[in-house]
Formats: structure tokens, sequence, C-alpha cells
């Protein structure tokens, strides 16, 4: 895992592929709805790359990431069912729940990046949504690519944290 | 934030995490230890017949029983700190202080007259056994804690009282030289209770802190 940067994000790629089925299959055998598949799997993939030196590379990657994707997938059902099952007051709110838009992720996103240092947003949203390399940004920035590595890495741990928090 | 959006930023974070659990874990139970030492060079200190009292059974037996303790306990740790663990054999190995306390205390029973076993079992310094295990495993299961967190346990509340018990288990070791009772009956009731409590704390510390 620790090679470049494209073989990553095919890896990362694939996992996402992997978890979104899973959770998905979980969800829908919880009757938990679709509504919140996406966010579990980003917390799924949040937490493949930061716990990536659990990873002992004399061992098969393969269990490793299936251990990682039940954990958070199970994880996630389990706050997203006490949440989600707790205002409902009949049978009948809880089928028409699912189809409906969820607005809970909408907010959960705006509330995680408001979590983030300024400086830390604006290298997030370049990298990710802009798709920026590191070097485009560091020089808009007045920045190095170092400097702008490392605030990255910082972010996405705080990403991490913060989404611990807001479903804790 | 969509998926692909957090992938393309994920990627671009490729900066290697120097992070090695099992040096981490050996140097934090290193950095525990000695808490633990001060601890005990401060308040607790070798009984003043320790090197007669090296000589029998019944002393050497809460070393053996300690380690035995301590040593699957540790070694479990450093695999239930990544998420594809297998916990294996090792399991079973947690069960072998128990067992070489219970034939310890049948011996005892057999040999020992019965108006002997109360004062045996409560002994003079069970007070001082029960405060002061739990004292010296305390910055042992920090220093445990803080290296396991840098890991993923699939059970945090349950890794973290196993790391309670390797922290009673190691810091028994310690209190062993100090403790004037060596009568298995009192080993079996006071040490375990001491364990008990070091993974109670340990199992609220790892749904606090291991959690991921």
């Amino acid at each position: 895992m620790a090679g470049d940067e494209g073989v990553y994000r095919r890896l990362l790629e694939e996992i996402g592929r992997s978890a979104r089925a899973m959770a998905r299959a979980a969800f829908a055998r919880a009757r938990l709805g679709d509504a919140d598949v996406e966010d579990a799997v980003q917390e799924t993939l949040l937490a493949i790359h930061l716990k990536r030196h659990t990873w002992d590379p004399g061992q098969r990657l393969g269990p490793w990431v299936n251990a990682i994707l039940r954990h958070k997938i199970i994880d996630a059902m389990r706050r997203r069912g006490a949440r989600r099952l707790e205002p409902i007051e009949d049978f009948q709110d809880f089928l028409a729940a699912p189809a409906e838009e969820d607005p809970h992720a909408i907010s959960d996103a705006r509330k995680l990046m408001e979590a983030l240092a300024p400086r830390q947003r604006d290298i997030v949203s370049a990298i990710s949504l802009e798709g920026q390399s590191i070097a485009t940004t560091a020089q808009r920035l007045g920045m190095t690519e170092v400097a702008v590595r490392v605030a990255l890495h910082r972010a996405l741990k705080a990403l991490g944290a913060a989404w611990r928090r807001s479903v804790a | 934030m969509k998926t692909s959006d957090l992938i393309a930023a994920l990627a671009a974070d490729p900066v290697p995490e120097p992070i090695r659990l099992g040096r981490r874990l050996a140097v934090s139970l290193a950095l525990g230890l000695l808490g633990a030492l001060v601890l005990y060079a401060l308040f607790v200190r070798p009984r003043p017949d320790f090197m007669a009292a090296l000589g029998t059974i019944r002393f050497n037996l809460k070393f053996v029983d300690a380690a035995a303790l301590a040593l699957p306990a540790v070694l479990l740790l450093a695999r239930l700190a990544r998420p594809d663990a297998k916990a294996g054999m090792l399991v079973f190995w947690l069960f072998a202080p128990l067992a070489l306390l219970g034939v310890a205390v049948a011996v005892e029973l057999a040999v020992v007259p019965q108006v002997e076993w109360l004062p045996r079992l409560v002994g003079r310094n069970w007070m001082f056994c029960s405060t002061m295990i739990p004292m010296m495993a305390a910055p042992i299961l920090a220093a445990l804690i803080f290296a396991l967190s840098a890991g993923a346990p699939q059970h945090p509340a349950l890794t973290g009282a196993l790391a309670g018990a390797a922290a009673a288990g190691l810091a028994a070791f310690l209190y062993a030289s100090h403790c004037p009772d060596d009568s298995p009956l009192f080993v079996a009731t006071w040490y375990p209770l001491a364990t008990l409590v070091c993974a109670a704390a340990g199992a609220w510390a790892g749904r606090r802190f291991l959690s991921w």
C-alpha cells in the first residue's frame, strides 16, 4: 500500500465498491434504507486510510480489508439503527422512511467540513473537489509540497475524528 | 462530499505512517513498567526477609502465577491490536494462572489445619495488596492503552480489559516481593480481586480510547 498514488487510488476505489455492496446488503437486511449507505462507505474508506499501518505486510491484504469493512459497517448500522429507530411511531413510518431523501447525509457532510480549519478545508476541497494536484495546490497557496501533504494528512485525521464525534 | 472526491483526497495523502505497532507496544510497556517501578521504590519495596523467602515454594509460586497471567496477556494484546487478529490458542493460556491457583489452593487446604484457613486467607496485608496492585498497574495500563490506540482492535472494551489484566499481572509480579502473605488462600483471593479492578478500568479505557 506504500506504492504510488495511482495504485493506491485504484485500490481505494475497489474497496469502496466492496464496501458499498456490503453496506447496501447489510442496511437492507436491517431495513435501514439506502440513505446512509454512502456515509458508511466513506467512513470505512477513511478508516482504511487512517489505520493502514495496522496491516502487517507479512499477511494477506484481503482478510485485513474485510475485517475493517465488517467492523465499520456494523458500527455504522448500530449507530444509525439507534438514531433512526428512536423517533419512529409506527410501522407505516418505518416503511416510508427509506424511500425519502436523507437529510442527515447532507448536514453531516457540511458539519464535518466545518470541523476543519479554513486552510485545511481549502486544501481538501482543492484536491478532492477540484481535482488539483499537490504541486498546483502548493503553488496557489504559497506553500511547499511537503507542507501541503502534511496539512492534507492532518485534515483527513481531523475529518476522521469529527466523524466519530458526530455519530457518537 | 462525494465518495470519489474523498478517494482523491486519500490517494493524494500517501504520507507513509512510520508507526510500527509491535515496537510501539514494546516501548510503551517499558515506560509503563518504569512508572510502576518508581511507585514500587517509593511505597512498596521488598520485604525484609526477601532472600530467605526465595527458598520457599509458596513465595515463589506468587511470581510464577503473576508471570503466567502477564505473559499470555501481553502476547495476546500484540495480536489484538490488528483488526484481522486471530486469538488462536493463546486464549487458553489465560486460564493457566487460574488452574495453577486452583491446584495450589487445593494443596494448601489439604496440608493446613482448618483453623488456619481463615487467618491465612485474610492475611495481614489484604488492604495494601488490593490497593497497591491497581496503583502500580495504572501506569502500565495507561501506556498499553496509548500504544493500542494506534491499532485497530475489533473489540475495544475486551482488548482494554485484557490490557488491564496484563498490567495487573505485571504489577502483581512486583508486589509479590513485598507481600508478607504467601498462602495460596491469600493469593487466590486478593490478587484476582485486584486484577478484576484493573480489568474493569481497562474495559472502560478501551471503550473510551480504543474505538475507531
